[in-house]
């Protein structure tokens, strides 16, 4: 029986969904769907209270070959293991750790990098937590962890039970990669799935908190070789996002005010880089050296009101702020709760279902991913709107498709202990044009021209605890951030500046024109003129005829760089990882294999080691 | 002596400046290292003063220092290099070279200077060395254009008066070479010169100035009468070419004339210079020798605002000078010959020289060449340039001769004037065309008010006046500089102004027509709205009750409204 809306109690998308899956199934996978819709069942008390049906998530059962067949007599311990770079897969990995110990596991917590993969053998149940970066990249952490997995070393793991929850971001191509690499590989090396893998969007509370309790649950299954009650107590996506000390998290922003608001760029400039000071008076929150900051932005007003306008609808229309009932405006919607600048193939997908016009409909067919990414990229919901005009949907349809608007992260450019109850960030003006529209960038530009002194804005603090100073205040240590990548250093120099620490230090700054674009420059001559900052290379590309950055700088001063990693330095690398970062990384692997005398694979494996021991340290983006 | 009172004998140590030059090595002082250093554009200002002898200050962008300072930004610091250009001559292919370099590393503007030098502005550190040699290159160099030494030797630019005129030129290119410093940190920092090991022997690095170089700067020009356009009397050494039948015979030498002072100090005054004698044009060079070594040895090395040569010469006298200056020289100066100056002024237009070429003379507001909306100047010369087989003549009013223009060349070179509107001013009042200012706000780093981006203003306004009354064709010299310390020869200005603070100036009145008269403060500290309700009643008097070619400095004068300022002594009076 083929099944319809009419003749099931599904929906037109969950039917498509079910008839696309059935017929791909064999046998002995149908007996074991039956099994596990049974026990999904009576496990429903698991589900997260404000939890809708999860398509995506749906998606992913129906595409995996599911083959953990219920089993009983399993064991008390847990490993779990996260790939993490800004600090959300370790904090996600955190809140798994205390759930399982509560509910008597005995729960082994690490980073990949810090675990002894000759141990992977003895592991029976294994979580792993990873985010993705870049062009589908491992975070820093995980990058050994996931060469290991992939290498002729990785070991037959047929005895293993795992699961993988991955995070990322429906806009880049290569979504989860990461996550999805570790689920394969694990398949492939004779793992078995103790749940669906669980890939996360970046409103991603909802989708761990189900992961979570997906995976307690079966843990508890296999402990008690039944699916009798659990001992687990369900979490929620609220307790999920729950982060710092101080009452103001991701989900609990703090409405901090603007002190300044300053372009950092000399007149003449063609960059636009803000320099902004938020009071936290009041919050008790609090940060340290290398941690992020979360800033809500708001959409720019233009494109709001043109998008309103080519959707035909009054901005006054009533729709759904979120998902647990606040309503108001569609402006205001727009304005403060959705993404509206960033099209992403779900959305896509599901706009094809609301669009009457075949040419969406074509474009988000099977077969045409070129097409899809080419039309994607650079643009957003309002080329959207025109484009593929008319439409079959209510302002409430509309902006059920859209995504959350994300919180956007930067590195913290201030130090706590030098700047009481205040943070400093540093964030680039982002303008170009592009489909012969001129874009935005929604933070960048909400903040550039938008927030003013006094103004407040939602914020809060994201620890990063792979981006920290050296415990010791004598390490020496050597900073490579060109543009805004310079803004931990700040805050580092600060740090060490207030507290007196003793231990030299190098910074690397580049940017494109020496009178205009030096970020902080009176800041840092202060700064070596007293004898905090020890030296300073700076490369400005456009000032020469041959453009020279700072993996240059890093070149022409190898053996003095070398010296200092052989004296123990700890080496930091921020901002943009397309190019400058990968170019850092192989002039440093350069500097070594040189003034080391060693070949490439051995500096290759001086610098993996340095990785390893937490000296060297990226926040790339 | 009456100036005892006023010019203090020398007490004290020596100053800071004094300091910095003997611990230079002949120039050199960490330079090399500090141009190296990448972290500021900026020179520390030890290394500040030095680079001054090497032809440039450093500045900064002045209007933009605060917003700067809020952006933690440092000042928006910039080089100025001024180009030795003696006597104002520099060929086709020079100008081509300056116009480039404005572009590729200046602020896109040349300065013509009042002492007919190039000044670009807006060089940053990292490309000075680059500019520098390529106008090395051009066989032009920067070395001594500003310091305590020798500055750039002016003289009267047009060649089509006479052979005499061509001779001229040449004995002031000659000063200027003899007084050259000789120093090998030059070529070593700027021109990857070998590093020479200084002497033991001071004497031989050098033979004219010495360790220490001078107290203060020296100035010297050339006049050729009856046009007194490099105002001899302002410089410290001045020859005032005697010609008979038309041909040099030799010059009168003139010596103690400056025009730099300090704001409330009256022991700081503009001086004219004083004729002493007659020498033969060989003559020249020992007269100019002898004199800079006398400065060298009794110039004031204590205060530096009281160094410059008339404060020597007015504290010992003029005859001990003569005295020193014969024994020195072991021969005498004669008496001098007679001479007479009709103005201090340029000739605009065409005229045609005596070896048959042509001569253009073109109006340049403020010796500023650029392209200024419509008016493209710089563009126009740059053409021009590019096929003239002549020379350019850089005036010490600040105003451009293109000279020596083959009759063949005429008709194309007159068709770029025309494409490019270029003009020699006649469409402006005379007043406009007798002004100077210096360059002041933005970048000088002395200027307490505007020069050169308002007098044009202030002119247009003055102009007004000026119609009512019917003057439109009357030349006055009128001058504004930002600061006392006399760029623009404002203590020879019929009308000047010298800045006080934003938009506030000291007016002075009464200097003469023909540059041998110093004017006299009018009114301290007056803003536009006061400088027009002054002027006015006296330029309407003026254009009534003057007499028969009588010009405006004398008729104030005449008329009570200053005393005439006869030695730099009673300037304050």
């Amino acid at each position: 029986m083929q099944l319809q809306v009419t003749n099931s109690p599904f929906n037109q998308e969950q039917v498509e969904l079910l008839n696309r899956l059935l017929p791909t199934l064999t046998e002995s996978q149908h007996i074991w769907l039956c099994g596990y819709l049974s026990a999904v069942q009576s496990t429903a008390a698991f589900a997260p209270m404000s939890a809708e049906p999860q398509l995506s998530a749906a998606l992913a059962v129906a595409g995996e070959a599911l083959s953990a067949p219920v089993q009983p007599a399993g064991s008390r311990e847990v490993t779990i293991l996260f790939g993490s770079q800004t600090g959300n897969s370790q904090r996600l990995s955190g809140k798994l750790a205390s759930l399982l110990t509560d509910s008597g596991f005995q729960v082994t917590l690490s980073a990949m990098n810090k675990f002894k993969p000759n141990g992977l053998k003895k592991v029976e149940n294994l979580l792993i937590i990873a985010s993705t970066h870049g062009e589908g990249e491992p975070p820093d952490n995980a990058i050994s962890f996931h060469e290991f997995l992939y290498s002729k070393r990785a070991p037959q793991l047929d005895e293993l039970y795992f699961s993988v929850l991955s995070l990322g971001d429906t806009s880049y191509e290569f979504f989860c990669q990461t996550g999805k690499d570790f689920d394969v590989r694990l398949e492939e090396l004779g793992g078995k799935r103790l749940t669906p893998r669980m890939d996360c969007d970046l409103d991603y509370d909802e989708p761990a908190a189900e992961w979570f309790n997906q995976v307690a649950a079966a843990l508890s299954e296999r402990l008690n070789g039944s699916t009798a009650a659990p001992q687990t107590a369900a979490v929620s996506a609220a307790g999920i996002a729950t982060a710092t000390e101080s009452e103001y998290s991701r989900t609990n922003p703090f409405h901090a005010e603007v002190l300044a608001n300053i372009n950092l760029n000399g007149r003449g400039s063609d960059r636009e880089t803000r320099h902004l000071e938020l009071s936290l008076d009041g919050s008790s929150l609090q940060y340290e050296p290398g941690d992020c900051l979360g800033l809500f932005p708001e959409n720019h007003p233009r494109l709001v009101d043109e998008l309103i306008q080519a959707l035909g609808w009054s901005a006054d229309e009533k729709v759904p702020f979120n998902k647990k009932g606040e309503e108001g405006s569609l402006r205001e919607a727009l304005l403060k709760h959705y993404e509206i600048t960033v099209l992403t193939k779900p959305l896509l997908e599901q706009a094809a279902k609301l669009s009457a016009n075949s040419g969406l409909q074509e474009l988000a067919a099977p077969g045409k991913e070129k097409e899809l990414k080419d039309y994607i990229n650079g643009r957003d919901l309002l080329d959207l709107a025109q484009d593929f005009a008319p439409w079959n949907w209510t302002p409430a349809a509309f902006v059920g498709i859209l995504r959350k608007l994300p919180a956007r992260l930067y590195s913290i450019a201030s130090s706590f202990q030098a700047n009481p109850d205040e943070v400093h960030l540093t964030i680039r003006a982002v303008r170009y044009e592009a489909n012969g529209r001129e874009r935005y960038g929604v933070c960048s530009i909400h903040t550039a021209e938008r927030l003013e002194p006094g103004d407040t804005v939602p914020i809060y603090i994201q620890n990063n605890p792979n981006f920290k100073l050296p415990t010791s205040a004598e390490t020496p240590i050597i900073m490579i951030g060109p543009g805004t990548g310079v803004a931990p250093f700040r805050a580092f120099m600060e740090e060490r500046e207030e507290s007196g620490a003793e231990g030299k230090s190098w910074l690397f700054y580049g940017d494109r024109h020496f009178v205009t674009d030096f970020l902080y420059q009176t800041d840092w001559q202060r700064m070596l003129k007293d004898g905090v900052l020890t030296k300073l290379d700076v490369a400005f590309s456009r000032d020469s005829e041959e453009k020279v950055y700072v993996q240059h700088r890093i070149l022409e001063q190898a053996a003095e760089l070398y010296e200092w990693l052989q004296a123990g330095a700890h080496v930091y690398v921020c901002g943009d990882e397309k190019h400058m970062a990968h170019d850092v990384h192989s002039a440093l692997i350069t500097v070594i294999e040189q003034e080391g005398g060693i070949s490439r694979e051995k500096a290759e494996a001086y610098l993996a080691d340095m990785q390893q021991q937490q000296r060297y340290q990226r926040d790339v983006y | 002596m009456a100036n005892d009172q006023i010019v203090k004998p020398i007490g004290g140590p020596p100053s800071d400046v004094e300091h910095i030059k003997i611990e230079s090595n002949y120039l050199r002082g960490a330079l090399v290292e500090t141009l190296r250093n990448p972290v500021t554009g900026s020179l520390p200002e030890d290394d500040n003063r030095l680079m001054k002898f090497h032809g440039s200050y450093m500045q900064d962008d002045r209007d933009l220092r605060n917003e700067r300072e809020k952006q933690k930004l440092e000042a928006a610091y910039q080089f100025m290099l001024r180009v030795v250009v003696p006597g104002g001559v520099a060929t086709a292919e020079q100008w081509l070279a300056m116009d480039e370099l404005a572009h590729k590393y200046g602020n896109g503007t040349l300065r013509l200077t009042t002492r007919q030098a190039f000044q670009m502005h807006g060089v940053l550190k990292w490309n000075l060395k680059k500019t520098i040699r390529t106008i090395n290159d051009k066989l032009m160099t920067t070395l001594a254009a500003c310091g305590d030494v020798n500055r750039n030797v002016m003289s009267n630019p047009n060649p089509h008066l006479s052979e005499a005129h061509e001779q001229v030129n040449e004995w002031a290119r000659r000063i200027n070479n003899h007084l050259a410093p000789r120093t090998p940190a030059y070529h070593e920092i700027w021109l990857d010169g070998e590093k020479v090991e200084s002497s033991e022997a001071a004497g031989e690095v050098e033979p004219i100035y010495g360790p220490v170089y001078l107290p203060r700067k020296f100035k010297i020009g050339l006049a050729v009468p009856p046009s007194n356009d490099v105002d001899v009397y302002s410089q410290d050494l001045g020859y005032i070419a005697i010609l008979e039948k038309g041909k040099l015979i030799g010059f009168n030498v003139t010596v103690g004339g400056g025009m730099g002072m300090t704001h409330g100090d009256t022991a700081t005054y503009p001086q004219l210079g004083r004729v002493i004698g007659f020498c033969t044009p060989e003559q020249t060079i020992d007269v100019a020798e002898k004199t800079v070594m006398i400065q060298r040895d009794y110039g004031n090395r204590s205060v530096r605002k009281n160094a410059r040569f008339k404060y020597t010469i007015d504290r010992h006298g003029l005859d001990w000078f003569v005295d020193e200056l014969h024994k020195r020289m072991d021969w005498k100066l004669e008496a001098p010959r007679e001479f007479h100056f009709d103005s201090n002024g340029d000739r605009y237009g065409w005229i045609k020289g005596t070896n048959g070429k042509w001569n253009l003379t073109l109006y340049i507001q403020s010796g500023r060449i650029q392209d200024d909306g419509d008016y493209k100047l710089m563009t126009g010369l740059r053409e021009i340039a590019k096929i003239h087989t002549g020379d350019f003549r850089l005036s010490p009013n600040q105003n451009l001769v293109i000279a020596n223009i083959t009759t063949q060349k005429k008709r194309k070179i007159v068709e770029l004037i025309e494409q490019y509107k270029l003009t020699d001013g006649a469409h402006y009042s005379a007043l406009r065309r007798s002004s100077i200012s210096c360059v002041a706000l933005p970048t000088c780093g002395l200027a307490m008010a505007e020069a050169e981006r308002y007098l044009p203003t202030l002119i247009d306004k003055l102009d007004v006046v000026m119609d009512e009354a019917g003057l439109r064709d009357e030349s006055i010299v009128i001058r504004m500089t930002g600061c006392p310390n006399g760029c623009g020869r404002p203590a020879l200005g019929e009308i000047s102004f010298i800045g006080k603070s934003p938009g506030k100036y000291n007016m002075y009145l009464g200097a003469s027509f023909n540059g041998d008269r110093l004017n006299k403060m009018y009114k301290e500290n007056i803003d536009e709205t006061e400088i027009i309700s002054t002027l006015t009643p006296i330029i309407n008097r003026f254009a009534k009750e003057r007499e028969q070619g009588e010009h405006f400095g004398d008729f104030v004068i005449r008329n009570g409204y200053v005393k005439a300022t006869t030695s730099g002594l009673n300037f304050h009076d």
